[in-house]
């Protein structure tokens, strides 16, 4: 070598371990527009939902003299049928819609994770019985078999959340027992087994940070999932029940001003198809870059 | 015995499917009876003596065995006997069979309009994105259906709904006049090019056939635009899959034409996945149905199941939901049969 500087002069530091608070700046910094816009929406929805009686400007059941009233200062996006003002009934419904889709997720999937890891785990007859009841269960489309549960126990808040969680842990408890079964397998859950741990020690200290990743991005998909459903069980009138306010049963008791050609009804729906494209948008991102799935080109 | 693979792999689903149906029917009947005990009083309402609860529960069959129950029931069921419906009264029978023929038949016009334009459609999309892929018009055709997937059905059928109407209430509103006079009228023209679909679907069945297909037309917009989006991503994604494989290159190499590749190389053996997912959509349906039907007040059966679900009127509601879970697993085990008649590789799971 002829060149006056030695190419490798001192050997580098090794480089410090990043702080999983540094890594999720790095990777919020390379998040795409769709994603920062899914993510401003979705902070937008919760601080609606959290702060509702602090924003809204009436009570949630105040009626006022005039129905079916016009965008005004007074009531800025009119009033609906009973004359109840529209903007208040929209930011309470934020709180009622999103609330109940949110609290039947968790439940379905607590229930889902853990007997879909249980079921990796044990296999044998725990497994084949739980298998086939979820594809029993699957074999109906969820819709029609919501509402047939419904007919029977009535469209209480309760027996909504009951029953949309029950049929959406199905979905759950096939995707946790498939990559439940990946982990189970390791060498390090087989040691886990040898020291002596329970079982619920495995499942919560070794397999489910290894799956978590594919977990919150099911929770996402799940989570618009079961939005939708209840939105549509709403609409058809056996979801959430008035007086609550809430977006799927707005939509259609003011379903009459579109013959008009108003567009005060199309406002909850939108509500409802805005935050389903945000967090479908930030579920996209997630998967990318956690998974390093790339498209197809 | 020796049995040609395939058909024993088919012979095998289709038992599978017997097997569903079976247990799914068996789902649907015990609905009746995880009725709360009150039942018969609570719908008898203030006016019931113990005799008429009595004669409601043996109307029901709930004095009978269930076992026995059941299998009187799915006798009647499969010669077209569906019960009759709780909204009857003495004197005045309303069987469930002749409440739900007319609509089943409704059900599956606008099913099968629905089918007949979205799938050759998504199909015709997925392969042209296939084609040209990463072209504006790939990039468009994504984008939009990406969006068309997240929306709610009910928001798409009122949003169509509100288009038409506002060819005729456009010109008067703030907004338009709040605009540039230039811009206002051309949204109007662009707004009146659209035919006047009615939006709503009143057909009974002196309707006849073209004029039904008008009425149907909103609703069946509606649906083609929510299962297009799924149909025509999964073609693109399979045609692409099939495109990366060594034997494509070779016909690329040979000096093909792209479009021969894509039609009678690649697409041949894309057809398994593209089969599942077009009878996945059409089962889809089923469930869109259900919502747009009542958007658009068309007289099908998903109006009716949610009616009976609302006025708790089982028998029909179990009628409707037999019908639904019937035709949802029939789609799939044709999907399935399908998928394995036409991939000889799927014969040899490993």
């Amino acid at each position: 070598m002829t060149s006056a500087e030695p190419v490798i002069q001192t050997t580098r530091a090794p480089r410090v371990r990043r702080t999983r608070r540094s890594r999720i700046r790095i990777a919020l910094k390379k998040a795409p527009l769709s994603a920062w816009f899914g993510m401003g929406v979705i902070l937008c929805y919760a601080v609606v939902a959290l702060f509702a009686p602090l924003i809204a400007p009436y009570r949630e059941t105040q009626v006022f003299s005039e129905a079916f009233a016009p965008w005004s200062h007074e009531f800025a996006f009119g009033t609906d049928q009973l004359g109840r003002d529209m903007l208040t009934r929209l930011i309470y419904g934020a709180r009622n819609t999103i609330g109940i889709a949110f609290i039947t997720t968790i439940l379905s999937f607590a229930a889902g994770v853990t007997l879909g890891l249980l079921a990796a785990m044990y296999r044998g007859w725990l497994d084949q019985l739980l298998s086939r009841a979820v594809d029993v269960l699957m074999s109906i489309p969820s819709l029609i078999f919501a509402l047939m549960l419904l007919s029977i126990f009535g469209s209480s808040i309760t027996s909504l959340i009951l029953v949309i969680a029950l049929l959406d842990s199905t979905r759950v408890f096939r995707l946790a027992r498939a990559v439940g079964l990946n982990v189970v397998v390791m060498e390090y859950v087989e040691v886990a087994q040898l020291r002596g741990e329970g079982p619920a020690w495995i499942l919560r200290k070794e397999i489910l940070p290894n799956i978590l990743l594919p977990l919150i991005a099911e929770f996402g998909l799940r989570f618009c999932f079961v939005f939708l459903t209840i939105a549509a069980l709403s609409f058809l009138g056996v979801g959430i029940q008035p007086p609550s306010a809430d977006w799927g049963s707005m939509v259609r008791e003011n379903a009459t001003l579109i013959t008009y050609g108003d567009v005060t009804p199309l406002l909850p729906a939108g509500a409802i198809a805005l935050l389903t494209v945000a967090v479908n948008f930030v579920v996209d991102w997630f998967l990318h870059s956690t998974s390093g799935l790339r498209d197809e080109n | 015995m020796r049995l040609n693979p395939v058909a024993k792999t088919v012979l095998q689903r289709l038992g599978l499917g017997l097997i569903t149906l079976f247990v799914v029917s068996i789902i649907i009947f015990s609905a009746i009876a995880m009725l709360p005990g009150d039942f018969a009083k609570a719908t008898l309402g203030q006016s019931a003596t113990p005799e008429t609860v009595a004669a409601l529960q043996h109307e029901i069959g709930l004095d009978r065995p269930p076992v026995e129950r059941y299998f009187s029931w799915i006798g009647k069921m499969a010669k077209g006997d569906f019960g009759s419906s709780f909204a009857s009264r003495t004197g005045y029978r309303r069987t469930v069979a002749e409440i739900i023929a007319p609509r089943l038949y409704n059900t599956m016009f606008l099913a099968v309009m629905t089918a007949l334009i979205a799938v050759p459609l998504a199909l015709g999309l997925g392969i042209v994105a296939a084609l040209y892929r990463n072209s504006w018009f790939d990039r468009v055709v994504n984008t939009v259906t990406l969006t068309t997937i997240s929306f709610p059905e009910f928001f798409v059928a009122y949003m169509l709904a509100f288009l038409i109407i506002s060819r005729d209430t456009f010109a008067g509103t703030e907004f338009a006049q709040s605009l540039p006079v230039w811009l206002a009228i051309s949204i109007n023209w662009t707004l009146n090019v659209v035919p006047k679909f009615p939006t709503l679907a009143n057909i009974n069945d002196q309707t006849p056939f073209w004029d039904h297909v008008w009425r149907a037309a909103l609703p069946s917009a509606t649906l083609t635009l929510v299962i297009v989006a799924h149909m025509m991503r999964m073609t693109r994604a399979a045609i692409l899959n099939m495109l990366s494989s060594p034997y494509i290159d070779m016909a690329r190499l040979k000096g093909m034409r792209p479009m021969v590749v894509v039609l009678r190389h690649a697409l041949p053996n894309a057809w398994a996945p593209i089969v599942t997912v077009v009878a996945f959509n059409l089962a889809y349906l089923i469930v869109g149905v259900v919502v747009v039907e009542v958007v658009f007040v068309y007289p099908g059966v998903g109006q009716l199941m949610v009616d009976a679900v609302r006025s708790r009127d089982v028998p029909v509601v179990q009628a409707c939901a037999l019908v639904f879970a019937a035709t949802y697993v029939l789609l799939n085990l044709i999907a399935d049969i399908i998928s394995i008649a036409t991939n000889p590789r799927l014969l040899h799971p490993r």
